[in-house]
């Protein structure tokens, strides 16, 4: 079944295009990682997924027209952007009375659960906790609705490493199964590289690669070359060569020269799958040279 | 970091399979309204307040200060009633207890003004609109919970608080006559509370519909000024009225602003007795109450259907609203 389904979304801020004719499907249990640069057009994307922002084009998203079903839409639909969105003056209490009072997919027993794991006292308000315990309560809303997407707008920026593993670990382990789908957005690439299905590149409101990671650990090669074995390696067309700590590394698209492997790589130095960061940069090319920073 | 492989369980479920997503149309109305009581407090807290102060000061008054003090603020003493006209007697008595609502109603007005300025601003100053939007409620529904303090909510707490304070007013004024000596008797047979709370009920509704253009134009302005909400809400009203004034020499606006602050007392009530000499406001009869002419007043609906265009505009201005 498709969760998402776009054709040719296009979003114009005046002169600004943000969204280029993106056409994106995403397929129920799927865990899609939309990456780009900031500006890229991410989270527009995802305003429009949720109905919060009018576009061109088509869009349905579990059937629906996000921008005139939105209240209906967000039955099956969670949403959680960055940490700074629970409202500061609301008390803990409050907010799960709210939820379960407007949402009929909440289960309040289950949000408490998930709560009592944490130390968040439920007199305590929004603005009393650390970032860290608004997320793992952000999360615990969310994780107690029976959704059937979920969208993850920058959801661990700000948080330290320990509070981003919790996240992702509680979101698979305590949320997700095949009848949910997930897209997320993020710059820390190296937290959800292992969590996704999918991957979606897109800059400057356009995509630049859209594949399974299935597809993706296939088809791209990263080699640190042994400095003897350099011009061999040159040979053979990389997409992309950068140096760190004096090795040249290498990356190798399998769709440019399908006689490519591993093990014939493997005579010219260390292979090893890239990170979806260097993947993003060598497709960029100068482009996305200064973006680097921002994806990893 | 968890892999892949626990990222799937083998626990396929049928999408299908979802319980049905069902609750009252109202429910999420009347949450959104509980939840704009507990972001605002002086929804209530303002009211009692200036109740509060007002009893400790027709207390203080009516106990410590001496007798000649007293009756400026309780000019219902035996030896006073015995010596005025019905009438007087009738205006004097009720005089305390009419300041008391219309203060209650003066804040009410003044909490609803700035309720309403920052009823649509405050949730995209604080990036909250993010959180809101992503629940099931609509816009419509989240705009009218807002609409709902200043027309409905605020309302009925000027009711009910007036109604607890005049007779806890007027329980205190029986007991200090009785504990000098008198007789509380004519609190009970002389002022009629419950004809003045017939009209406390009728003014709260009149001066609401009356008002709720301005409410409205202040939900609109929240929903769509960056900043200096109150500013935008306001001066360019002022800027037309005075540039009418000066370019025209008239102040068609000007009276049109007053009117429709304070226009309500001449299509709600008659301000003058059968032989046309203006009534004390401090007690009015309900013979004087003119619902009739008020309903059928242009002023009336022309300010209603202006308040429902203001109020659907930020309906449709909060679908396109995001965080500042």
């Amino acid at each position: 079944m498709t969760v998402i389904e776009a054709r040719g979304l296009r979003k114009a801020f005046g002169a600004t295009v943000a969204l280029d004719g993106v056409d994106l499907q995403v397929a129920e249990g799927r865990i899609l990682g939309l990456i780009g640069p900031n500006g890229a057009g991410k989270s527009t994307a995802l305003n429009a997924i949720l109905g919060l922002t009018p576009y061109q084009g088509e869009l349905r998203v579990l059937g629906r027209d996000p921008w005139n079903e939105r209240d209906q839409l967000m039955r099956d639909v969670c949403f959680i952007a960055d940490v700074a969105v629970l409202p500061r003056w609301m008390q803990v209490s409050q907010a799960l009375d709210y939820v379960a009072g407007v949402h009929p997919r909440f289960d309040r027993a289950k949000a408490e659960s998930f709560l009592a794991k944490t130390d968040i006292k439920h007199s305590s308000k929004i603005r009393e906790l650390s970032k860290g315990m608004v997320t793992q309560f952000h999360l615990a809303l969310v994780m107690a609705i029976d959704a059937r997407l979920l969208v993850l707008d920058e959801p661990t920026i700000g948080l330290d490493i320990l509070y981003r593993k919790q996240f992702y670990d509680s979101l698979l382990n305590d949320y997700f199964d095949r009848s949910r789908t997930i897209v997320v957005t993020t710059h820390q690439v190296e937290d959800v590289q292992h969590v996704l299905t999918d991957l979606m590149l897109i800059n400057r409101g356009r995509i630049v690669l859209t594949c399974t990671m299935e597809e993706f650990e296939s088809r791209y090669l990263e080699v640190k070359v042994r400095p003897e074995q350099v011009a061999a390696a040159r040979a053979l067309k990389p997409i992309h060569e950068r140096q760190a700590l004096g090795r040249s590394i290498l990356i190798f698209d399998r769709a440019v020269d399908q006689k490519l492997d591993r093990q014939q790589l493997a005579t010219l130095g260390d292979v090893h799958t890239p990170s979806i960061a260097d993947l993003f940069v060598a497709l960029m090319g100068n482009h996305a040279g200064a973006a680097k920073g921002a994806a990893r | 970091m968890s892999t892949q492989s626990n990222a799937v369980p083998d626990s396929p479920l049928d999408s299908q399979a979802l319980p049905p997503a069902t609750l009252s149309e109202t429910r999420p109305l009347y949450w959104s309204v509980r939840r704009e009581l507990w972001e605002n407090h002086s929804i209530y807290v303002a009211p009692l307040a200036i109740a509060a102060v007002y009893l400790l000061s027709f207390t203080v008054s009516a106990i410590w200060l001496p007798n000649n003090m007293r009756e400026v603020w309780m000019p219902h003493t035996m030896r006073e009633m015995a010596t005025l006209k019905v009438a007087d007697t009738l205006i004097g008595l009720a005089m305390p207890y009419t300041h008391a609502t219309a203060l209650v109603g003066m804040v009410a007005f003044l909490v609803g003004i700035f309720y309403s300025l920052e009823a649509l601003h405050s949730e995209r100053r604080d990036r909250s609109i993010l959180f809101w939007k992503a629940l099931p409620v609509s816009d419509l529904t989240t705009v009218l919970s807002k609409a709902a303090i200043p027309l409905v909510v605020l309302p009925l707490i000027v009711l009910a608080v007036s109604v607890v304070l005049q007779q806890i007013m007027r329980l205190l004024s029986m007991a200090v006559l009785v504990m000098n000596g008198g007789s509380a008797a004519p609190l009970w047979t002389r002022l009629p509370l419950s004809d003045m709370e017939l009209v406390t009920l009728y003014g709260t509704v009149v001066i609401v519909l009356w008002h709720a253009p301005i409410y409205c134009w202040f939900l609109l302005v929240s929903g769509w000024a960056r900043r200096a909400v109150f500013l935008w809400a306001v001066v360019p009203w002022l800027a037309i009225a005075a540039m009418e004034n000066i370019a025209f020499h008239t102040s068609f606006l000007g009276r049109m602003l007053h009117g429709r602050l304070l226009g309500f007392g001449e299509a709600a009530f008659d301000l003058k007795d059968k032989n046309g000499v203006p009534i004390d406001t401090h007690f009015i009869p309900l013979t004087q109450l003119t619902p009739g002419r008020f309903l059928s007043s242009p002023g009336l609906w022309l300010g209603l259907i202006v308040a429902a265009a203001f109020f659907l505009a930020a309906v449709r201005q909060r679908r396109y609203r995001e965080p500042l």
